[in-house]
């Protein structure tokens, strides 16, 4: 029940980029076409469980070690490496996959979904098995927005915007409406 | 001269937030009063100069290959430190701005910076540039952040200005920091549009005239 709870919140309640404003960049970046929307969703679900296993594995040996005030930066290093090595185990072993979603990667080390991620885990003291629950809703809760943003600004491109609300601007008040709509599952799940 | 330029062009010809668009998560959710915003930037601007002032005196020795990795290391230990100080001495500041504090090592303007502009400049002109790239992304916050308590609950800075019937509580949430960035950002663009197309109205009249 609890670990339901955990994912219907990361996914609905506390959407990360919706509600907690985590990973803006890649959210207004790439959401010009579904399909570019979809592939940086894919990979930021993968990068996203990957490193929030690794890093919590990681806290426990900093907390041994009496080093927690070193957490940010053996975290983003530690996210730095894992992307680029990732990259390159899929550019040997899956071509198919890399050509899918190779593009998205690198942007991904500096996508504050995954760090944020990482440090709320430890911040909650989620248990491993918590943390990867939590990891995967993250993931698919930003997919989701990502997707439905880009579903959206598609259609905006063929729309007569007024020429200073052209790009940006109107693509903010969009994320403004589609956060208003998101809040209404607040309150459903407190955690 | 050009040393004075570096410091005033992050304050709106290339200011970060609202043209360059960057940094917008810390912009987003930290905004949602006037002095949250002021503190946000601030310990954006210090992490900022300070992180410009050594990859600039480090920038003959590191490899060309690890530089980023190198940069981020610089970053995240200037990140710590800031946090660190805010624990001690502003606890509750720090307590609001939270998990956006570690955050600033993720915040494209300072690795930006970096690789830009303090890797390939001297000391000063790295500190001038950090200093007014920071001060430019701190007035931004600030600005969001007025009008976001404006609107959201009828104060700046704690000051009342008008009384609780005008509160649009939603300003507050997150709606509320996307459609007045948003906004902000659609004022922006409006002004640089009309100052262009005036711009060009002078130099055809000046074209008739000659």
């Amino acid at each position: 029940m609890r670990l339901f709870l955990i994912f219907l919140s990361a996914v609905l309640v506390n959407n990360f980029v919706l509600a907690r404003f985590l990973g803006i960049c890649p959210f207004l970046g790439v959401s010009k076409r579904l399909s570019t929307a979809t592939g940086m969703g894919m990979a930021v679900i993968f990068v996203m469980t990957l490193a929030s296993v690794i890093t919590w594995l990681l806290n426990l040996l900093l907390v041994a070690l009496n080093l927690e005030f070193l957490t940010t930066i053996v975290f983003i290093l530690i996210i730095a490496t894992l992307v680029q090595f990732v990259e390159l185990f899929m550019k040997k072993n899956s071509p198919a996959l890399y050509e899918a979603l190779g593009i998205y990667l690198p942007l991904i080390t500096t996508n504050c979904a995954i760090l944020g991620l990482a440090l709320l885990n430890v911040l909650n003291g989620y248990s491993l098995l918590e943390t990867v629950v939590h990891s995967v809703a993250a993931g698919v809760g930003f997919t989701m927005a990502l997707v439905i943003f880009a579903g959206i600004r598609e259609r905006l491109e063929l729309v007569d915007v007024p020429e200073s609300f052209k790009g940006l601007a109107s693509a903010l008040v969009t994320a403004g409406l589609l956060s208003l709509a998101f809040m209404g599952f607040q309150g459903m799940v407190k955690f | 001269m050009s040393e004075l330029r570096n410091f005033t062009k992050g304050f709106v010809k290339e200011n970060p937030t609202f043209v360059q668009a960057l940094g917008m998560c810390p912009t987003l959710a930290t905004t949602t009063s006037a002095v949250n915003g002021l503190g946000m930037g601030l310990a954006t601007l210090s992490v900022l100069t300070l992180s410009n002032i050594v990859v600039s005196l480090i920038r003959k020795f590191v490899p060309e290959k690890i530089r980023i990795p190198i940069y981020i290391v610089v970053i995240a230990s200037f990140v710590t430190i800031v946090d660190l100080v805010m624990h001690a001495f502003t606890y509750q500041l720090w307590r609001t701005l939270g998990l956006f504090i570690p955050l600033i090592v993720v915040n494209c303007i300072i690795l930006g910076r970096a690789e830009a502009f303090a890797s390939k400049n001297g000391v000063f002109a790295s500190f001038l540039d950090g200093l007014g790239m920071g001060l430019g992304f701190t007035a931004s916050l600030v600005l969001l952040g007025s009008v976001r308590e404006l609107l959201g609950s009828g104060t700046i800075f704690g000051l009342p200005v008008w009384g609780k019937a005008f509160n649009v509580f939603a300003m507050i949430l997150p709606p509320g920091a996307y459609i007045a960035l948003g906004m902000l950002a659609g004022l922006f663009s409006f002004i640089g549009i009309k100052r262009r197309e005036r711009q060009k109205a002078k130099s055809a009249s000046e074209k008739v005239k000659a």
